[in-house]
């Protein structure tokens, strides 16, 4: 596969973009205009001087391969303005050659690329030497220590939990987010981010509307699942183990082997909360059919740097973490990412449902497993919407990421079947990329 | 979904289990056999929630299917070239009020290109991508002049979705009842909803029915004129305008005796708008006693009505005049407007327009008797009075013949050939400069002709030198962005570098200049880019 030639599509290049001021400004500077000097290698190098308000221009680079992006702007949104709308110049420019013709890369763009040749070669240069027994037996003295601290709080937080059901969860209402802060912090002291994390949440349920008291008794009797299950480890077989410490928050490095495969990427988006943003991408490998989750964080602001749009395929190894769940790491890339018009195979309604519910016999604190729908109507029903069965043997409720979200779906179905990939669980189904019915390219819907 | 309950005997049911976590264990107890003495009752409690929790969520199926949409209808025009798919997405993008800083950078308003955009997809005929059509028709729901045109490029399967989403109720208003107007020729169809349709149904039918067969649409009319309401008529009478002809002058003259004074006012006004019609010939009759050649032959004396009688008032004229104006002058300027122009040069020993706007006219009478033939010109589109009232591009403009306002010209200009007004107003750039050019440049065919676009450059060039700043000239040089020819890029390249400053002009004006062309020079490029696209030659 020649890697010369293959150019993004604007889309992809807007889904870079870390907020929607980004976007615009981005946008704005997607034509000839302001650029001068711009080029890019056979490599995947783009590069150009962007005038900006000052007299010196903005000497901006890219290596679509990472992606990774420098620019001499102050700007500290990441990518910032500059590298989109050089990309988006780049995308638009495809086989014309005219804004950005093929070239050597000055130097200043030489120097940073270079660079960045440089520390992958070191990377992938393998470790000097074994690591010596002392250090694997301090290491071990370290995680030893760590577990008995979780068990301090994970027996601490069975105990808070048996007094909120002793002294009844309509208590919870009135002292709001009591259990949630508190408790959330000590569960931070003990060095268990994911019990914190649910703790948190359990929070904020009672002020969530009709029917809290059903979901608080289910967080909370999950929650006090996954502390017994933890408590009895040892006893557990291995991938179960590896689940409960994953959901715990004990990290984990991924060690499965490396899997190379032609990864078609199925979905991509973001949750924020107040520290950080949360990218997922769903992956799906062509030839193993396995379906992989790669999971990459930003601070607040900043968009995680890895971006995979949907829709392109990647020539990669994968390898996955331990306890048998989705998430994999991203190891060697051997080609950038190339578009594919590929869809995955789908199941009907009933399969979905099923899939989740047999997931849950290997990690009972699933919320939701990644399906792919072949031939489900997007349906209105009152404000919300199903997805049915082309057949109407059966629908499934739409949890939406988005509202406009919802509506592209809608405008891709006309009324018709279309093959949908989401994550479907317990609430529903929550529609992330829709495939038309009769043909044409991935559409994510977040 | 639906979970299938499969409580077994023994088992607290889970409505039990809420209840008692609700309460707390302390207060109620549980089912005797979920607690096995050797737990307390809240951890067995927890046990037992878990189970059901788990236990649900593995056996959730998927519930009924609600009655299906209807389908969408199938757009038969021919995809977007990939490039032009990806452009549109982008104009979408950029959407106003987006974090947008108050001053214009150097870079294209994409937000003013899209109607452009639009326009040129609408001439290739290409059907809307799906996924854009929500973004297509939030646009068009914060911008009224883009509906029409985007949503005829949305086609129909936008009408599907807009009923979907009641922010998108516009689409349905506008174009009413969807797609579903009955073809032209189908008559009975035709006859069943203007019978039946909502008034904006009625309003698109009578547009549709006019364009196909003009006699047909105004039978339509004619079949329930007697029990319309009067704002109705009004606009019924309105849609006549469209391929109005000597056949409609019988309706027309029947009109000017309704009981609405709206609808006789429009059907004279229509009625004088056809120079053979028996109103245009009363309307001559009486203009002609009121204008005359003065004994020497070589000026015009003027003799304004004295009443306005019965007659004159059916044929749609107004008897008193609007405050600050005087009766008589009123009623002159209403019957030069509506007599034929043609009466003119036979009452006026003979001459052209040109000769006749070039006569004295005696008691200042002047103004009046030249805004009416402006007037009537517009009305009439009669090219060769507009051009005679115009004068030249450079005479000053207060000593234009007409002494007319550059609201006036602009709609004298448009009764002119396009490439006319061009040089007409790049003349009129020209002599005056930018400054009042504005209401004319827009009614210029886009995109600008030349001299026009040469003399606009050079007019943005001759103000930067003078040491204003550009935003004196933002309209017009928004409208340069949108309407100039692409090809000019090349010239203005030399304008978009930042000139030394210099001692009388403005301070830091040369670099907002210099900003300003570059997004001058940007826009061009792009619309350039945008209708290659389109053209699929990329």
């Amino acid at each position: 596969m020649t890697q010369q030639g293959v150019r993004w599509t604007a889309d992809q290049v807007l889904a870079l973009a870390p907020d929607a001021a980004s976007r615009k400004a981005g946008s704005k500077l997607g034509a000839a205009g302001p650029w001068s000097e711009a080029g890019s290698s056979k490599e995947g190098a783009v590069w150009g001087l962007c005038k900006g308000s000052g007299s010196k221009p903005y000497q901006t680079v890219v290596d679509t391969a990472g992606p990774a992006y420098k620019c001499s702007c102050p700007s500290r949104k990441f990518p910032c303005k500059h590298a989109l709308g050089l990309l988006l110049l780049w995308a638009g420019d495809e086989g014309a050659g005219q804004a950005i013709p093929d070239a050597e890369a000055p130097e200043w763009a030489e120097q940073w690329l270079a660079g960045r040749r440089r520390r992958a070669e070191q990377q992938e240069a393998p470790d000097k030497g074994e690591s010596k027994p002392a250090d694997e037996e301090a290491a071990r003295r370290r995680a030893a220590r760590r577990a008995e601290r979780v068990t301090a709080g994970v027996t601490e937080l069975e105990q808070r939990l048996a007094d909120l059901v002793r002294g009844g969860l309509a208590s919870a209402e009135q002292t709001g987010h009591g259990l949630g802060e508190e408790t959330a912090r000590r569960m931070v002291d003990a060095q268990a981010p994911g019990l914190a994390a649910r703790v948190q949440e359990l929070g904020v349920i009672p002020a969530s509307g009709a029917g809290w008291p059903v979901r608080l008794l289910e967080e909370c009797a999950l929650l006090h699942l996954l502390d017994q299950a933890w408590l009895r480890r040892e006893r557990l077989p291995d991938a179960l183990a590896a689940t409960v410490r994953a959901r715990i928050g004990l990290s984990s490095s991924a060690e499965g082997p490396a899997i190379r495969d032609r990864w078609l990427v199925l979905a991509q988006y973001d949750t924020a909360d107040a520290r950080l943003t949360t990218r997922r991408i769903w992956l799906r490998g062509q030839e193993s059919g396995r379906t992989a989750l790669l999971l990459s964080y930003g601070a607040a602001g900043r968009a995680p740097e890895l971006a995979l749009p949907v829709g392109l395929s990647l020539d990669a190894e994968l390898s996955a973490y331990p306890g048998g769940g989705h998430r994999h790491a991203l190891g060697e890339r051997h080609a950038p990412a190339v578009p594919a018009d590929l869809r995955p195979q789908g199941v009907d309604t009933h399969a979905a449902a099923a899939a989740y519910g047999r997931a849950l016999r290997e990690d009972p604190w699933l919320e939701s497993w990644p399906v792919t729908l072949h031939d489900v109507i997007p349906t209105p029903v009152g404000d919300g919407m199903q997805l049915a069965d082309a057949d109407g043997a059966g629908a499934l409720p739409v949890v939406p990421v988005s509202r406009p979200g919802l509506w592209r779906l809608a405008a891709v179905s006309g009324g018709g079947g279309v093959t949908v990939f989401g994550e479907c669980g317990h609430r529903g189904f929550t529609p992330l990329t829709v495939w038309a019915g009769d043909g044409g390219g991935a559409v994510p819907l977040c | 979904m639906t979970g299938q309950e499969t409580a077994q005997a023994g088992a607290a049911s889970w409505e039990e289990l809420v209840t008692t976590a609700l309460l707390g264990t302390d207060r109620r107890g549980i089912g005797r056999a979920a607690v096995r003495g050797r737990k307390d009752a809240a951890t067995a409690l927890l046990d037992e929630a878990a189970l059901h929790t788990v236990r649900r969520r593995a056996g959730l199926r998927p519930g009924s299917a609600a009655p299906r949409p209807e389908r969408a209808q199938d757009d038969p025009r021919p995809a977007l070239p990939a490039a032009a798919r990806r452009r549109l997405a982008l104009l979408l993008s950029d959407r106003p009020g987006t974090g947008s800083s108050g001053r214009r950078g150097s870079t294209p308003d994409l937000t003013e290109l899209l109607p452009q955009w639009l326009a040129a997809a609408n001439d290739h005929g290409y059907a809307a991508p799906a996924e854009l059509l929500p973004a297509l028709l939030d646009a068009a729901r914060g911008r009224t002049d883009l509906r029409p045109p985007a949503l005829a490029f949305a086609g129909p399967r936008a009408l599907w979705l807009a009923r979907l989403n009641p922010e998108w109720k516009f689409a349905l208003r506008t174009t009413p009842g969807g797609s579903a107007l009955p073809s032209p020729e189908d008559s009975e169809a035709v006859g069943r909803l203007w019978e039946e349709g909502l008034f904006a149904e009625r309003v698109a039918l009578l547009g549709a029915v006019r364009a196909h067969d003009p006699g047909a649409a105004r039978a339509l009319v004619e079949s329930t004129w007697s029990t319309e309401r009067a704002e109705d008529r009004l606009m019924f009478l309105d849609s006549l305008r469209t391929g109005l002809a000597d056949g409609d002058e019988a309706f027309l003259e029947r009109a000017l005796s309704d009981r609405s004074r709206n609808v006789r006012t429009t059907a004279a006004e229509l009625l004088s708008a056809l120079p053979g019609s028996a109103l245009a010939g009363r309307m001559a009759r009486r203009a002609a006693t009121c204008v005359a050649l003065d004994a020497l032959r070589t000026g015009i004396t003027v003799e304004a009505p004295h009443e306005c009688d019965p007659g004159m008032e059916r044929d749609g004229v107004v008897a008193s005049p609007p405050p600050g104006r005087g009766q008589r002058a009123w009623w002159l300027g209403q019957l030069v407007e509506a007599a034929p122009l043609a009466t003119w040069p036979q009452r006026l020993g003979g001459r052209s327009p040109a000769e006749i706007v070039a006569l004295p006219v005696a008691d200042d009478w002047q103004g009046e008797l030249h805004a009416a033939w402006c007037r009537a010109a517009v009305r009439q589109q009669d090219a060769e009075w507009s051009r005679a009232l115009l004068g030249a591009a450079s005479s000053p403009g207060a000593a234009g013949p007409g002494a007319v306002s550059l609201a006036e010209r602009a709609k004298l200009l448009g009764t002119l050939p396009e490439q006319e007004r061009a040089e007409w107003v790049a003349g009129f750039i020209a002599a005056h400069g930018l400054s009042e050019a504005f209401q004319l440049l827009g009614v210029c065919a886009v995109p600008w002709a030349e001299p026009l676009g040469g003399a606009v450059v050079d007019a943005l060039n001759i103000a930067r030198d003078a040491g204003s700043y550009p935003w004196s000239f933002s309209g017009v040089m928004g409208l340069a962005e949108r309407c100039l020819d692409p090809a000019a890029a090349s010239r203005l390249e030399a304008l978009t570098a930042t000139p030394d400053e210099t001692e009388d002009g403005a301070p830091g004006a040369g670099g907002y200049w210099a900003e300003a062309f570059q997004r001058l020079v940007g826009t061009l490029r792009l619309r350039a880019v945008m209708r290659e696209e389109l053209a699929g030659a990329v």
